[in-house]
């Protein structure tokens, strides 16, 4: 097996793991039950999936710059969507009282 | 697009999210289904390789306009006028059906009967951008061939900053727009809202930098760093300036007088409003960005930040 096979076989079962985490954390969306535990399943799925497609991605971006840029990117949805989550799990805790 | 299901599901998300928010019983869940319906917008016009168109989607279709909905909402919620238009008539929403309906069908239709190959003004253009020196096509057509669009944009963003002030009482004309928010200023918002702003200010004027030769633009990058401010201005970081300030107003109109300048120097040396003279296209339309840049970011940002509600007597800190 050649490098560039191990290379895209690598691509496709990082991209298809993050796709997966991606699935699960839309199966937890609809179906946990309550905010909280809601929250807690698209945030996995926003930086671990999002992770691991990125990853998978690397060899592909042509240059250290865009991959570079790739890598950014998935830093700066990790912030906001930590962020986001906090904001909206304090929201939900003022408005729902500390357990529901 | 190779396969035909992936190239068929953002549109078909397209229209299944634009009858949700026509349909959908309250409100909050209607603009969540319009800002949805931005999101899989942009998705669309990357699709289609239109970068440039979907920027703009993302920044002012998706982003700004949805943000404006959001208030205008929780405005209606506050003064309980909500409750009165809560039940949106059936009516309504037929009228509303068929007018997106109609217009969607007549956008389908003059997609259809586009000739091919293209029209004769678009190979013409191609072979006349080069004498603009912009290498971004989309920057070209906006600022050589179709300035006059351009300029109407920027005046119309303009007057809708006029139309969201004059929604304030007399007593508070001229004052600080929207309310003084206190947020934690050790919580999570403030923190975003301090580590944020640097990173996007630098991508909001690269992307105004970029559009010249690649995707991006002034109206794309000016809504970013119009968001950062407003980040700052949630997380109670900083507070909005009375608007009767004169520096605020001078760089509100700088931009437009400067394009409506080049303009009128246009009609004195090359025979036209807003044609360049030959060999300054390149140089112009770089000073006419770069006045415009500062007073879009600074327009959007204002209308966001809404009409005056305070009294501007006292300097907060």
């Amino acid at each position: 097996m050649d490098l560039a096979t191990f290379v895209n076989l690598a691509t496709y079962a990082l991209v298809g793991l993050g796709v997966f985490f991606y699935l699960a954390g839309t199966v937890g969306l609809l179906r946990f039950p309550d905010t909280l535990t809601r929250l807690h399943a698209l945030t996995k799925a926003d930086n671990l999936g999002l992770g691991l497609i990125v990853l998978g991605l690397l060899p592909h971006v042509g240059g250290a710059a865009n991959a570079a840029k790739l890598l950014v990117i998935w830093l700066l949805v990790m912030l906001s969507s930590a962020d986001a989550g906090q904001l909206v799990a304090r929201v939900a805790r003022r408005m729902l009282g500390p357990r529901r | 697009m190779d396969a035909g299901i992936f190239s068929a599901a953002p549109a078909l998300l397209i229209l299944g999210l634009g009858a949700y928010a026509i349909f959908a019983r309250d409100v909050f869940p209607a603009l969540l289904g319009f800002v949805a319906y931005g999101l899989v917008l942009t998705l669309a016009w990357v699709q289609l390789g239109g970068i440039d168109v979907a920027l703009t989607e993302a920044a002012v279709g998706g982003g700004f306009t949805s943000l404006l909905l959001v208030r205008a909402a929780a405005r209606l919620r506050a003064s309980r006028v909500e409750s009165a238009q809560a039940h949106v008539g059936s009516l309504t929403r037929l009228g509303a059906t068929l007018g997106s309906g109609s217009v969607a069908l007549a956008l389908a239709v003059a997609v259809l009967a586009l000739p091919e190959p293209p029209l004769p003004p678009a190979p013409e253009v191609a072979a006349k951008l080069p004498s603009t020196d912009v290498a971004n096509p989309i920057t070209g057509v906006l600022l050589a061939f179709r300035a006059v669009d351009t300029l109407l944009e920027a005046i119309v963003l303009l007057l809708a900053l006029i139309g969201v002030w004059s929604l304030a009482p007399d007593r508070v004309w001229g004052g600080r727009p929207g309310p003084r928010y206190d947020a934690d200023p050790d919580g999570v918002l403030a923190f975003i809202a301090r580590v944020l702003p640097p990173i996007g200010i630098v991508v909001g004027i690269y992307v105004f930098w970029v559009g010249a030769d690649d995707p991006g633009g002034k109206f794309q990058g000016a809504t970013i760093v119009a968001a950062m401010w407003l980040l700052a201005l949630l997380a109670g970081l900083t507070d909005a300036p009375p608007v009767s300030r004169r520096v605020i107003r001078t760089l509100l109109v700088a931009g437009p007088l400067v394009f409506i300048a080049i303009g009128v120097l246009g009609v004195v040396r090359a025979g036209a409003f807003l044609a360049y003279p030959e060999g300054w296209s390149k140089p112009l339309i770089l000073v006419i960005e770069f006045a415009l840049m500062p007073s879009l970011a600074l327009t959007l940002a204002l209308v966001m930040a809404g009409p005056p509600e305070r009294v501007a007597d006292r300097e907060s800190p």
